[in-house]
């Protein structure tokens, strides 16, 4: 009895150990299933707003139109069929309460019950016609063609260069400036970070003194643990203001401001690891460089470094994985305006701080909800590039030390 | 071959003399950041924090009173997530470091919780949102902050776990196991004894962290403003970093309300140091211990 | 004149006294062998020739260390010069992580020679010197760990030559060598007496039988004996040394 009891027990705690084991992948498992589920439901989903129909003349050989052309077209920046690949005829923009124009109140009756046929009528007299209208007025035997507006593709996704989700008619969901903005503040980051964080690893492990290495390190590890809320919090009261005296600039929240609190924040990712990587460096090897007559400095460009370099560069790409990926501090000194920058001294807007910055208005299970769900999905994606490309490079040094 | 051996001479030196000049200088310069930034804060936050900014309710559109709902907030959320994630990720670890032998198994679980530990916070929001808030439906509260949250602290958990059971001696798991004992008699007696107390410095590390999280719980839980201590896990909560967030970002009335941030700020600090000397005092207090036995 | 010469050296690595009172003077163009148990202060005293030392922290000398009758720890040595002038081959074979040619041509690339031509004959030279060339010459340019561990070692041995060293410091040279590598290294060392001063620290005593002019025994930091090779091996006056190359301890 008490053998088997003993056994017993002993596989029971086996298997709780072994689903515990298992929890981080079926975590990363979950992440991707409930991402990707939202996220790939903003494809193939109309901007338009919801229960409304778009509709033009029988004759009209268009067969759809972009969220970004619907926009331009109320924004009268496309104004010709052409520029839509249909006749040479101007757009008739129709609109519900057009409609007036066109006929009496009392033809459109109290309660608008005259309204189908009226809109019938339109569309099928005005050949140059594109109607927006609601759903529910779309009478029997319409007579004319709804075309397909405003559906989000993965072209007009990751190629839209407008991202304005709340915009009416038709929400513009083009990752564009996003994209650019991260990559402007992360590279600008990376750029201030690693030429420091390089110097500081240098100097930690090649140069310091044993004491002043004692007191750095723990020092420099502290930085890490300082929550991001608080970087941003020390950005926006003190980096922020001093850019916009120093540049001259109507609002100091910039792409610059991002930058360098996240250089801030990436130099222990950047120092911790290059340094491990220097300091693991044989001394036999430094020491024989020496030996040659190699001054110190010599044996750290020529050997140090070029023998670390696959830990230098996993740093790199591990700081520039933290600083796109973070959040808080970014919403809190970038500025966050959706457009594709062209300096680093305007205002910008990263995915992660659109995330955190929409959700919380984005209505659930929208469209807008969807749309940021994609974003998410682009985090993820990039993060796990990051990891293989670190993982790879650090496997390929093992290799070559056997 | 004539070269001027005096010349290369001097200009090795001077190269020298000028590039550990130059790393001299930007390393003390990283730390004149750091101290910068560190002593900012508590010079603007140290006249804010008294005995009432921490015990008492916000005031006045959160210009006045203290943050004390946000302490207690951030207090359930750090205790939350890591009765969740120690117990979770220690037995994690003990099933890859004492059971799961070397092989592909073994290295599809270390990608996938390295790749975890890579996951921008603001994507566990996401998820946390969408899993714990809308399908399991708790709603914005407690329970699904500090699950959330108890996600993103497991890799921690589990790394610093690891690294605890890997500096313990094969030779006392040999000596065990060669006695008779099973694995888990001698993970329970021998390893995980030997191994406790670098354990619990990983856990007031990931404490350290998980306090200051904010785009985790963003939308899982935090409140931007709520009078009142929550009473049940499914209530929703102010938290420390939100709150300096909303503080500095978003209040009815950011330059009066100035001070407080940089009160929360401060205690944010004090936070991340406590849980850093404290993790440092135990790590030494027990190697000592160890050695003397 | 002696080549290389220690007057009252002593050695500490912060309290603890590595070698205590060492007097010794090597000749030009011998090969010097130091025996003795490990930890006994051989590699600590090897090192002081190229002051590989001063690298570790806490450290203090008293004493001369002397090389062509300069005291080379006297104030004003330039410490890279000093190193040029000797070359120093490691326990382990430890190339740089670069190509074949650029481990020989490294100590003329540091030391500020730019002339191609010049690095491309004294390379050939050298290698060809360690008996490497046939080896190794169809692929110059591949990464030096493609060699194998006797020819890494051997390799080893012409990059600290290329420099035109006068004094070579070996350190347990072949201890991570198979026997044919090591009988290998060792005619080397042979033919490189003729132009170099070579001390070499060994752990093994027919090896130091075999290579060696003189041989010197250290015992706890401290010279216990120092004589030509046949005599300490065959008549030794301390009884200490007898015991240990008889293998009775170390
Ligand atoms: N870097 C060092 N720091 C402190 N002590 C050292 C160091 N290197 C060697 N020692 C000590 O100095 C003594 C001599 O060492 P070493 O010269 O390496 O001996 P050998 O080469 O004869 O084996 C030993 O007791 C050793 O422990
Ligand atoms: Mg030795």
């Amino acid at each position: 009895m008490k053998p088997f009891f003993k056994n017993f027990s002993e596989k029971l705690i086996e298997g709780l150990l072994m689903i515990c084991g298992t929890i981080t992948s079926l975590t990363v498992v979950l992440i991707v299933f409930f991402l990707f589920k939202e996220g790939l439901g903003v494809f193939n989903k109309k901007a338009v707003e919801e229960g409304y129909v778009v509709m033009v003349n029988k004759s009209n050989p268009v067969n759809s139109i972009s969220p970004e052309d619907i926009k331009n077209i109320f924004d009268s920046k496309i104004t010709s069929w052409k520029d839509l690949g249909g006749k040479n005829d101007s757009i008739i923009l129709f609109r519900l309460e057009d409609i007036s124009n066109y006929f009496t109140d009392e033809q459109i009756g109290e309660n608008f019950e005259g309204l189908p046929l009226l809109l019938n009528r339109v569309v099928d007299s005005i050949p140059q016609i594109l109607a927006f209208f609601p759903e529910k007025y779309l009478g029997k035997n319409f007579k004319g063609r709804e075309i397909e507006a405003g559906k989000i593709t993965f072209s007009t996704f990751f190629g839209g260069k407008e991202w304005f989700p709340t915009a009416q008619p038709a929400a513009q969901l083009g990752v564009m400036p996003l994209v650019m903005g991260t990559l402007w503040v992360s590279l600008g980051a990376i750029l201030l970070a690693l030429p420091l964080g390089l110097a500081a690893a240098i100097f930690l492990s090649e140069i310091a003194k044993d004491k002043v290495r004692r007191v750095m390190k723990p020092l420099i590890e502290l930085l890490a643990g300082i929550p991001s809320v608080v970087y941003g919090f020390f950005g926006l009261v003190v980096i922020v203001p001093a850019i916009q005296k120093l540049f001259n600039l109507p609002v100091g929240e910039t792409g610059l401001a991002g930058s360098i609190i996240l250089g801030i924040m990436a130099l222990p990712t950047i120092i911790t690891i290059s340094e491990d990587a220097m300091r693991n460096t044989p001394r036999a090897m430094k020491e024989a460089s020496l030996a040659l007559g190699a001054s110190k400095w010599q044996t750290i460009y020529k050997i140090v470094i070029p023998y670390s370099i696959s830990g230098i560069s996993a740093a790199a790409i591990l700081g520039i994985g933290r600083a796109i990926g973070e959040t808080m501090a970014v919403l809190m000194v970038t500025g966050n305006a959706a457009v594709i920058p062209t300096s680093i001294l305007e205002p910008m807007r990263t995915i992660p701080a659109t995330i955190a910055a929409e959700l919380g208005e984005a209505p659930d299970g929208g469209l807008h909800y969807k749309a940021l769900f994609a974003l998410g999905c682009i985090l993820f994606i990039i993060t796990l590039v990051i990891n293989l490309i670190v993982e790879f490079i650090s496997g390929s040094k093992k290799n070559r030390r056997v | 071959m004539a070269i001027d051996e005096n010349k290369i001479t001097r200009s090795k030196k001077r190269n020298q003399s000028i590039a550990f000049c130059v790393f001299a200088v930007i390393g003390f310069l990283i730390v004149a950041i750091l101290v910068t930034v560190l002593s900012f804060i508590v010079i603007k936050g140290i006249g804010v924090i008294n005995w009432d900014f921490i015990t008492k309710m916000p005031e006045d559109g959160m210009t006045k009173g203290g943050i004390y709902p946000a302490i207690i907030g951030t207090l359930c959320l750090v205790g939350g997530s890591m009765i969740f994630a120690f117990p979770i990720g220690v037995m994690a670890a003990i099933c890859m470091n004492e059971y799961v032998k070397d092989g592909i198994l073994k290295k599809i679980i270390k990608q996938m919780t390295n790749n975890l530990s890579g996951v921008p916070s603001i994507v566990f929001g996401l998820f946390g949102m969408a899993l714990f808030v809308n399908k399991l439906g708790f709603g914005d509260s407690i329970l699904a902050g500090s699950l959330t949250l108890g996600l993103l602290a497991l890799p921690v958990v589990i790394r610093t776990t690891e690294e605890a059971l890997k500096a313990v001696d094969d030779t006392f798991r040999h000596a065990s196991l060669g006695l008779g004992a099973t694995t888990w008699q001698t993970t329970r007696n021998v390893v995980l004894p030997i191994a406790f107390p670098n354990i619990i410095t990983g856990l007031i590390l990931s404490v350290g962290r998980v306090s200051g999280e904010t785009a985790p719980i963003l939308f899982t839980v935090a409140a931007y403003f709520l009078p009142k201590l929550p009473t049940s896990i499914f209530d929703q909560a102010m938290a420390l970093p939100y709150h300096l967030y909303v503080l500095s970002t978003s209040g009815t009335n950011i330059e009066e309300s100035r001070p407080i941030a940089y009160g929360t700020a401060l205690v944010l600090i004090i936070i991340v140091l406590l849980t850093n000397i404290l993790a440092n005092i135990l790590r030494k207090y027990f190697s000592k211990k160890v050695k003397m036995n | 004149m002696n080549k290389l010469e220690s007057k009252q050296v002593n050695f500490y690595y912060g309290s603890s006294h590595a070698l205590k009172d060492i007097n010794l003077a090597i000749e030009a163009n011998t090969v010097t062998a130091l025996i003795g148990p490990s930890g006994c202060g051989k590699s600590t005293y090897l090192r002081l020739f190229n002051r590989m030392n001063d690298l570790i922290s806490d450290t203090r000398l008293t004493g001369e260390v002397i090389i062509d009758g300069v005291n080379i720890y006297k104030k004003g040595i330039n410490v890279d010069n000093l190193r040029k002038m000797t070359g120093m081959v490691f326990q382990k074979p430890n190339p740089f992580p670069k190509s074949i040619f650029e481990n020989v041509a490294y100590g003329l690339r540091v030391n500020g020679i730019t002339d191609k031509k010049f690095i491309e004959e004294r390379v050939e030279t050298t290698i060809k010197q360690v008996v490497l060339w046939d080896e190794v010459k169809d692929k110059l340019k591949k990464s030096a760990f493609e060699l194998s561990g006797g020819q890494q070692q051997r390799l080893c041995i012409a990059r600290a030559m290329a420099i035109q060293p006068s004094v070579i410091l070996m350190d347990e040279p072949t201890s991570a060598l198979d026997p044919i590598s090591t009988s290998k290294v060792e005619e080397l060392i042979h033919e490189l007496k003729t132009k170099y001063t070579i001390v070499i620290v060994t752990h093994n005593m027919q090896q130091a039988a075999r290579v060696s002019d003189h041989t010197a025994f250290f015992y706890l930091g401290e010279l216990v004996e120092y004589g030509v090779t046949k005599q300490i091996f065959t008549n030794p006056n301390v009884e200490r040394t007898q015991n240990y190359i008889t293998g009775r301890f170390g």
